[in-house]
């Protein structure tokens, strides 16, 4: 009996392990792909090994196009996603502790309306806002991506609600006989708890604008104002392609930071989806 | 009204002021915006111009766009299904808490985390392509392949496929209601003789059924919602057979600025939307199983 389920065992992971490599192939396919010669990438499709290793691609990939260099891009990406991701987080961080501790006058009226525009489409917003910031002007500025994240986020003030719940409420009825205020509370109790639900939301925060396309899509037609994704999309233009092996690597180059994240802070991310269970 | 209640109230107000400020310019203004709009012709350069309801009209004989709602319908429903069937499978296979479940989470997880990128969105369209990877894997087996991207009757399922691959996210939820399920009760049912479908059937998916709804739910919206990937990887094509809701909205409003006539499609999709939720709500009463003493 032991032998059989020692068997089964083994059988079990093979199995998951094999399932798991198809699943994750077309990824391992790129990654192989943008260390392979250009005229090999397509002759050599059936091996995963590059025949002959070169790093060619990512010095070509990396010089762009019109005269600007993935360089721009990527710095591009940074600093929208990196102040975006700020912004978010600590007005987020404020709202859910208003929401989830001060008891107020119309608090549930305010609270169902945020959840509300959770599930609405995006689309019943975009074209007014494009033409409130086509107005002020903001139109081939970072603005449009970065401002409204100032204001927070549905999703991450719930996620943030829904962890400063489970902290005991004793902590801020002793600070409060202590005379501390709202203010005091927030800043010198809640603050410092909430943290692993602060990195959570960065991570997704980060990792959601650094994906963004409709955005950058919509606001940044210079090239010099692109990030990585829309960069990406045109330097992939299937009409003029010709260096596929670049845009393997460009490709490759572009996951990186959210590779990296899922890498070291795996455990945040999963939970974060299981608890508070949305998108992605 | 005391000092106390009164200090609660202005605190409140103060400390959800940035979402509710932010609710009203980027959320509740643009909703009641839009909707004027859709009764007016707007091309961003002249003022709008009120056209009463012609614009809701035309979406009557638009063919075009009852081809984007068809595409957006055909994929919704065969995308959402088949993701949430396989994510739960998936979440079936990684449940047992082996020394390699988190290594094997991570791996499953991993399409999702990258999937709905521009770069995976290129790669698509080289997997698919006429010399493709897929064509050359079915090359090897004798097969020949297809256009896949250009033939009408496939293209729409290349997205569905990259749909379906990025389970990850309802499978991770899937996993967290498994575990939840005690192990009592498919010991009780071991004892009363019922075998491993039975058990599914009789445990796993009703005690499994909020979570199934909520997931349905959240990807029934995302369903709508799509952009990107048939953006890059079909632009709408063939014959506007990938020519999703969003696509055809982008079009109009940004390609041909239509704003107005736009609008009356952004505002057609919202209470598509929410008739879609409403009813997965309201069907939920025959279908999900709620624990009492849990009592969300």
């Amino acid at each position: 009996m032991a032998k059989r389920a020692k068997r089964q065992n083994i059988i079990y992971h093979i199995a998951t392990f094999i399932l798991g490599i198809i699943m994750i192939y077309p990824l391992l396919w790129m990654i192989s792909s943008s260390f392979k010669e250009n005229a090999d990438i397509f002759t050599t499709m059936g091996t995963l090994i590059p025949p002959k290793f070169t790093v060619e691609n990512y010095i070509e990939g990396w010089k762009g196009f019109g005269n600007v260099s993935f360089a721009t891009f990527f710095k591009n990406s940074f600093i929208v996603a990196g102040i975006g991701t700020i912004g978010t987080v600590i007005s987020s961080a404020i709202v859910a502790y208003g929401f989830a501790r001060i008891p107020f006058k119309g608090k549930d009226l305010w609270f169902t309306a945020m959840m509300i525009t959770l599930m609405l489409p995006f689309q019943v917003q975009i074209i007014p806002q494009y033409i409130m910031f086509n107005t002020l002007n903001w139109i081939n500025t970072f603005y449009p991506l970065i401002v409204p994240k100032f204001f927070g986020s549905a999703f991450f003030i719930f996620l943030i609600i829904q962890f400063i719940r489970g902290l005991p409420l004793e902590l801020d009825e002793s600070a409060e006989i202590d005379g501390a205020g709202r203010i005091g509370i927030f800043w010198w109790i809640i603050l410092p708890l909430i943290k692993p639900a602060l990195i959570t939301a960065s991570l997704f925060s980060f990792y959601w604008t650094w994906d963004d396309f409709l955005g950058p899509l919509l606001y940044l037609n210079q090239a010099t104002l692109y990030t990585v994704s829309l960069a990406l999309k045109n330097f992939a233009d299937p009409t003029t392609i010709t260096n596929w092996g670049a845009v393997f690597a460009m490709s490759v180059l572009s996951l990186m930071p959210v590779l990296l994240i899922f890498i070291f802070f795996q455990k945040y991310l999963t939970e974060g989806i299981a608890t508070t269970g949305m998108k992605g | 009204m005391n000092k106390r209640e009164r200090y609660n109230n202005v605190m409140g107000y103060l400390f959800i002021s940035p979402w509710l400020i932010g609710f009203f310019i980027f959320t509740l203004f643009p909703i009641i915006a839009s909707f004027i709009l859709a009764f007016t012709r707007y091309d961003v350069l002249s003022p709008p111009r009120w056209i009463g309801i012609d614009n809701w009209f035309r979406l009557l004989e638009d063919t075009r766009y009852h081809n984007s709602l068809k595409a957006t319908f055909y994929y919704v429903f065969t995308a959402v299904p088949l993701r949430l069937i396989f994510a739960l499978l998936v979440a079936m296979l990684l449940k047992p808490s082996t020394r390699l479940a988190g290594l094997y989470r991570g791996i499953y997880y991993l399409p999702s985390l990258i999937g709905g990128s521009v770069a995976v969105a290129v790669v698509w369209r080289q997997v698919f392509g006429s010399e493709g990877l897929i064509n050359f894997i079915l090359g090897m087996m004798g097969i020949k392949g297809l256009n896949w991207l250009g033939n009408p009757s496939t293209a729409i399922w290349t997205l569905i496929i990259l749909a379906v691959w990025q389970f990850g996210s309802p499978m991770l939820i899937f996993l967290a209601g498994l575990k939840q399920i005690p192990d009592s009760l498919y010991e009780a049912a071991s004892i009363d003789g019922a075998k491993g479908w039975d058990q599914f059937i009789k445990i796993t998916l009703p005690m499994l059924s909020p979570v199934i709804l909520f997931n349905l739910i959240m990807q029934i919206i995302n369903g709508f919602m799509v952009f990107t990937q048939a953006y890059i990887i079909t632009s709408g094509g063939p014959l506007d057979t990938t020519l999703f809701y969003s696509l055809y909205l982008y079009q109009k409003a940004f390609q041909s600025f239509e704003m107005g006539y736009a609008s009356a499609m952004a505002w057609v999709l919202l209470m598509i939307i929410a008739f879609f939720t409403a009813l997965a709500f309201k069907s939920s009463r025959f279908w999900v199983y709620y624990e009492s003493e849990e009592g969300k």
